[in-house]
């Protein structure tokens, strides 16, 4: 690295080669503009209000909630990683361990900020819990999610404190090695938080009595959406992970890991893919059965509304569930790259589709009998608002890739593919 | 237990004028909201209009108010709010929602099969002068928070002071009649305590002319209607209107 006016390379870890800083800088302009525009239009939904949106009172979740619930999912990677490498002691995965940490905390930070503006009254959010309600789902989904991001950014402070001038500051040094003492509790507090708020999400719609086509049996307190969100976000997880660290490599130019965390990735997102789909199968004839008749509702009714019709069904299950699951789980596949990243993407997008159906097509079918089927189309600063919340994933990503030790050091020249 | 209160609503004798809305609005100081649509707009009755789908002389009208069902069990708002902002009040019967209290996340909106939760989407708001008609004992709610028909609690709550000051422990039934009640001009919409099974409407519910909306679901909805027409009764099914068109009154 040349040491310019315009340089940053003591800030970069020996031995690492990154690109110059004004072109790291020209691909952070812009998404930083991106993120500036996602500001701004927060900024309009928080100070004139929810008006600004395209919700309305038939439609009273959107795109937020849907996108919320898709990212909580694909943050999974960050939990589950950590209760592999830490609790199960499964060591070929540490390599991505750090990753996991910095996509974890963007999904779930990235969350929070985006509930922070859907809430009419940001302010009062400590009233869940001065005042919680302990049969509510969501009760217990604001309690582990801000618990766990807290776990995240606990797990983000060793990360952060191993950049190469923060660790000359002898008392940081201490902190950094006490703390990484305690990851692998935290790796174990983050995983029962986790495995309830995820499950808890999937409990907000399957508890919902009032809207047949979400409503589920279950067990005890816990519908089974409980069971199947926990499923479906252990699956795709590890999927996005891998996703995340091909696109990283794509885009540096590096080799990051080996190929058999690929495979490793791989095969656990396939198999857990393949019980995921088994289970949501059997709950969606129980529900096609049993549940959805009891409630007066038949089957039908729910997928005669265009594009909601059925081939979203056989979308969610089929076309998106057990065919990345074949993919992931055969031997021969995880030896192609572009296979096993088409596998994974299935798989991501699996999990977004089905969080989408309980979310959106939920509110969209009718409940009276005198209902319509209604539409809704999310407004320019719903859109951008979740745009910005990608563009901050960006950005924080890129500056902890280029500033802190997300993935092993280089081994040789030999994995150097280009200098970008 | 304490009172059940619920109504029994004549579908028959409902001419779809609207001034169970307008009372509700006026009682409740609703805002008026130019900027509002159909579907943002603050509701708490809302008149619809459903036919049985047909044309010609075999088409057949009816209005049909909705408003808050006061569900008595798995009341599906009251069990999903994480911050306890809806209630069912255990000596009345009437699900209660606590605006200072909402944080205005939505999710009773979203559990509630009646639609019958508004969010309030804009800073209240009237034309000028229109202001000094509000009611005085009720409170505006603020934007961004979820209101819905609470009964007129103001009115019981004018009940209960009256019979103190009287030295009464109960209330007389003449002295709380909510709003759409009172206005309704053809007396279709009839409110007692569904408890006492002498009160001319827990009796009127028990006929073979009343039903409920979404019965099946369980929720046990305190609002009845009734009709003599068998295609309006059977809009207690959910799939019991295919093709029926369907307009806001």
């Amino acid at each position: 690295m040349a040491s310019t006016a315009l340089s940053d390379a003591r800030w970069i870890d020996r031995g690492e080669e990154r690109t110059s800083l004004p072109r790291f800088l020209l691909w952070l302009s812009p998404w930083a503009l991106l993120l500036a525009v996602g500001v701004y239009a927060s900024g309009l939904c928080l100070y004139y209000g929810l008006n600004q949106t395209n919700m309305d009172n038939r439609f009273a979740f959107g795109l937020w909630i849907f996108l919320d619930l898709g990212i909580i999912a694909l943050g999974a990677g960050a939990f589950f990683t950590g209760f592999l490498v830490y609790i199960l002691k499964r060591a070929e995965l540490k390599p991505i361990l750090n990753t996991a940490v910095v996509v974890g905390l963007i999904c779930y930070s990235g969350a929070v900020a985006i509930l922070m503006i859907d809430v009419g009254q940001p302010l009062r959010a400590w009233f869940t819990f001065w005042h919680p309600n302990t049969h509510s789902m969501l009760t217990e989904v604001t309690f582990c999610i801000s618990c766990y991001l807290l776990v995240l950014s606990l797990e983000y402070i060793p990360i952060l404190l191993r950049n190469r001038q923060l660790r000359r500051i002898p008392s940081f040094l201490v902190f950094e090695h006490q703390l990484h003492k305690v990851v692998p509790v935290l790796a174990a507090v983050g995983t029962l938080l986790s495995f309830f708020h995820q499950g808890s999400l999937g409990g907000l719609y399957g508890v919902l009595r009032g809207r047949p086509f979400a409503f589920r049996s279950g067990v005890l307190i816990w519908p089974s959406t409980f069971f199947l969100f926990i499923l479906s976000a252990i699956a795709s997880g590890p999927s996005f992970l891998l996703l995340i660290t091909a696109i990283v490599e794509k885009v540096t130019g590096r080799k990051l890991v080996a190929e058999e965390v690929y495979r490793r990735l791989a095969f656990i997102s396939g198999v857990l893919l393949a019980t995921y789909v088994a289970a949501k199968s059997i709950d969606t004839l129980i529900w096609l059965n049993y549940t959805s008749p009891a409630a007066g509702f038949a089957p039908w009714q729910y997928y005669q509304h265009k594009p909601f019709g059925t081939p979203i069904l056989f979308g969610e299950i089929v076309l998106f569930g057990l065919v990345p699951a074949l993919l992931l789980t055969f031997r021969k596949t995880a030896s192609s790259r572009g296979l096993l990243l088409t596998a994974a993407a299935m798989a991501c997008t699996g999990v977004l589709l089905n969080r989408f159906v309980l979310t959106v097509q939920t509110l969209a079918v009718p409940t009276l009998p005198f209902d319509e089927f209604l539409h809704y189309t999310p407004s320019w600063q719903e859109v951008a608002s979740f745009a910005g919340v990608i563009a901050y994933g960006v950005i924080l990503y890129s500056l902890s890739y280029r500033y802190l030790p997300l993935f092993p050091p280089r081994q040789g020249k030999d994995s150097h593919v280009s200098g970008n | 237990m304490g009172a059940r209160y619920g109504m029994v609503i004549d579908l028959d004798r409902c001419t779809g004028c609207g001034s169970c809305m307008i009372a509700c609005a006026s009682e409740n100081n609703v805002p008026a909201l130019p900027q509002a649509s159909p579907r943002t707009g603050l509701t708490p009755v809302l008149v619809r209009k459903v036919s049985n789908g047909q044309s010609g002389a075999g088409r057949r009208e009816t209005f049909i108010p909705i408003m808050c069902m006061h569900c008595e069990h798995e009341t599906p708002c009251v069990k999903v709010c994480p911050q306890q902002a809806v209630e069912l009040d255990k000596a009345t019967g009437i699900v209660m929602q606590m605006p200072q209290r909402c944080l205005g996340c939505r999710y009773c909106m979203t559990a509630c099969p009646y639609h019958a939760r508004f969010f309030n989407w804009w800073d209240p708001a009237w034309p000028q002068g229109m202001e000094k008609s509000l009611n005085p004992g009720v409170a505006v709610r603020m934007r961004g928070v979820v209101e819905k028909c609470n009964l007129c609690h103001a009115r019981l709550h004018a009940a209960k002071e009256k019979a103190a000051a009287a030295g009464k422990r109960d209330i007389d039934s003449s002295d709380y009649v909510p709003a759409c009640v009172e206005a309704c001009p053809t007396n279709a919409i009839h409110f007692g305590n569904l408890a006492d099974p002498n009160d001319p409407v827990s009796k009127e519910a028990r006929s073979p002319q009343a039903f409920r909306l979404l019965a099946r679901l369980g929720t046990e909805p305190k609002v009845y209607y009734k009709s003599t027409e068998n295609w309006v009764r059977n809009l207690a099914e959910p799939n019991s209107a295919q093709g029926s068109e369907v307009q806001h009154g």
